[in-house]
């Protein structure tokens, strides 16, 4: 559905993107993936044909982003970064507005504006003006102007920025109940987002693609080298941190112990597993039997700065053994 | 087309839901109020003198008030068409609703000349505004309407061509002030080019005051319609929007 090939764009001459490559299935949703200025939105802006690329192609529905940007624009929905509202406009007059703007026909319109307030939970809404919106309301009215056209393709950049857990909660479903029926890429810097509403995970940092894989494959991957963090406490006197790693380090399965912090009597750990063990009940185990306190076990969730150096370090080592 | 009245629609909408069409209509309604019943008490206090004299010359109302006060009207317009027009791009590109309007299925064009026409339509209210006070005169006297229709013919032309500039420059920045006062500047530039044919023959001046917007509505104003003033304020609109139109472009390149 969605084609990009050897995509570069430079602002003048400093390389936002540099030569990326995807494809994206009809009915996939995929998550774009990166820290501030990784190129997340300056590639959904050239998907979207608001820009053209430097060097590359970009295909959408077999339709290349410069020679047929109205073909391509027809069939895309797209929520910037800031949703483009016009604050002087109600709710409804906006997005009758903007249908009318994606070639709507006048004899659907109104049915279409009130079928998007609801799913977009903005009926209430709806003869607000747009200046008086919290910004949760604002985000909503930005993704039902995305999909009023019941576009193919569904361009999201950061569409959970902004919100209270609740709303984050609902956009997901929101954009999982539009799968299906819609290919969506859309944009977060968190990674626990891309678990729970993608399918498949592009990742990128400093303009280059890092990884792309199926959340399933990519989420095991990292897995496997689980780090499960640590509270251990002394039940009499003193205790030193040397000693407790001597311990943990003989449980089978541990790669590497390390203190993360130490006050007096009580040390916190993370401890490595080796690729494919669960030790949590082991660690347990042992520090229970050397007579310690267990104040504290869990997995130590992968951060995605975390994840960048796991997926760029093995890049390397990769390229280091080809 | 459609596409070109949605633009136009809910620019004409956001004119109107701001202060600033109220505040363009509540200063012009001042000062043409002000140039109108100025002009009139300077007619009837002529007439009184002359009817004194025992002399009933017909005293011509197009000649002595209506002539002045469209080249008044036209002043008043130089002040009033950078307030219309530059917000047009500047605020879309401030807010970021550039984007919905660049990644729609419609032309740049399209967006250029809806926006274009708004501001256009709201300088034609202005006019009406300006028609209910002339309405008096012929309650009183026995104007002719022609020359009147073609001294607002030059008046909407200009403004046309004025706002198509605005517009281009509204284009080249985010902030609405920057874009106001440049139009200001280059419209201001675009009357006073008249001046230096008053004392220069040369083919430099000649062709600075072949640019003045003045020397192409004199002829309207005294109900002259000439093909070639026409076809200067015809080709400065065209100049505008396709400026306009190439910026819009230029943007997604930049940008
Ligand atoms: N108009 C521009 N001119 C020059 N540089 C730009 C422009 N827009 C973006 N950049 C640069 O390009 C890089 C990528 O920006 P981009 O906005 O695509 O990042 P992003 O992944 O969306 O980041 P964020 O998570 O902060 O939204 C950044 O370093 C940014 O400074
Ligand atoms: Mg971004």
């Amino acid at each position: 559905m969605i084609k990009v090939e050897n995509l570069t764009k430079r602002y003048d001459n400093f390389v936002a993107v540099r030569s990326i490559d995807f494809e994206v299935e009809k009915g996939q949703i995929v998550g774009f993936l990166g820290p501030n200025g990784a190129g997340k939105t300056t590639t959904m802006r050239i998907l979207t044909c608001f820009m053209p690329p430097s060097e590359g192609t970009a295909s959408v529905a077999g339709f290349d982003v410069l020679t047929h940007p109205m073909d391509v624009k027809k069939r895309i929905g797209y929520l910037p970064e800031t949703p483009p509202l016009y604050p002087e406009m109600e709710v409804s007059e906006y997005l009758t507005f903007v249908g009318k703007l994606k070639g709507i026909p006048s004899t659907d319109l109104a049915r279409r504006v009130k079928e998007v307030e609801h799913r977009c939970a903005v009926t209430d809404v709806a003869g607000k003006l747009i200046s008086k919106l919290s910004k949760g309301y604002r985000q909503r009215v930005g993704l039902a102007q995305a999909i009023i056209h019941n576009p193919e393709v569904l361009i999201l950049d950061e569409p959970t920025s902004g919100l209270d857990p609740k709303q984050i909660h609902e956009t997901r479903e929101l954009i999982r109940s539009l799968a299906g029926e819609h290919t969506i890429i859309l944009s977060t810097h968190i990674l626990s987002e891309v678990e729970q509403t993608c399918d498949h995970v592009i990742i990128i940092s400093k303009g280059a693609m890092v990884a792309k894989d199926s959340v399933a494959n990519l989420t095991s991957r990292l897995r496997g080298q689980a780090t499960i963090a640590l509270e251990i406490e002394a039940a009499t006197g003193s205790l030193e941190s040397d000693e407790v790693i001597a311990k943990l380090s003989q449980v089978a399965g541990v790669n590497k112990v390390i203190t993360v912090a130490s006050r007096v009597g009580r040390h916190d750990f993370e401890v490595e597993a080796q690729a494919g063990h669960d030790i949590r009940a082991d660690l347990a185990r042992a520090v229970v039997s050397a007579g310690w306190n267990l104040n504290e076990l869990r997995a130590a969730a992968l951060s995605l700065e975390e994840v960048f150096l796991e997926l760029t370090a093995s890049e390397k080592a990769k390229g280091a053994s080809e | 087309m459609k596409n070109i009245l949605a633009i136009c629609e809910k620019e004409l909408n956001s004119y109107f839901s701001s202060p600033i069409a109220y505040l363009a209509m509540a200063m012009f309604a001042i000062l043409f109020g002000f140039f109108f019943w100025n002009s009139i008490g300077y007619f009837v206090s002529i007439s009184v003198q002359s009817m004194a004299m025992g002399r009933s010359f017909p005293m011509d109302v197009n000649e002595m008030i209506i002539r002045p006060l469209l080249l008044n009207t036209s002043v008043i317009g130089l002040f009033l068409i950078p307030m219309i027009a530059m917000r047009l791009f500047a605020e879309e590109k401030r807010s970021g609703t550039i984007e919905l309007l660049l990644t729609s299925p419609i032309h740049d064009a399209e967006i250029v000349i809806g926006k274009w026409l708004a501001a256009l339509c709201l300088y034609a209210v202005l006019l009406l505004i300006s028609l209910a006070n002339i309405g008096f005169l012929f309650l009183y006297g026995k104007p002719d309407w022609q020359p009147l229709a073609a001294g607002y013919l030059g008046l909407l032309l200009q403004a046309g061509a004025l706002l198509a500039i605005g517009a281009f420059i509204s284009t080249l920045t985010k902030n609405q002030i920057i874009a106001g006062i440049t139009t200001f500047a280059v419209c201001l530039l675009l009357w006073v080019f008249e001046w230096v044919g008053g004392y220069e023959t040369a083919v430099w001046a000649k062709s600075l005051a072949y640019m003045s917007v003045v020397a192409h509505f004199e002829p309207f104003a005294k109900g002259v319609i000439d093909s070639k003033d026409a076809v200067y304020f015809l080709s400065l609109i065209f100049l505008g929007l396709f400026l306009s139109v190439r910026s819009l472009e230029s943007l997604r390149w930049r940008s």
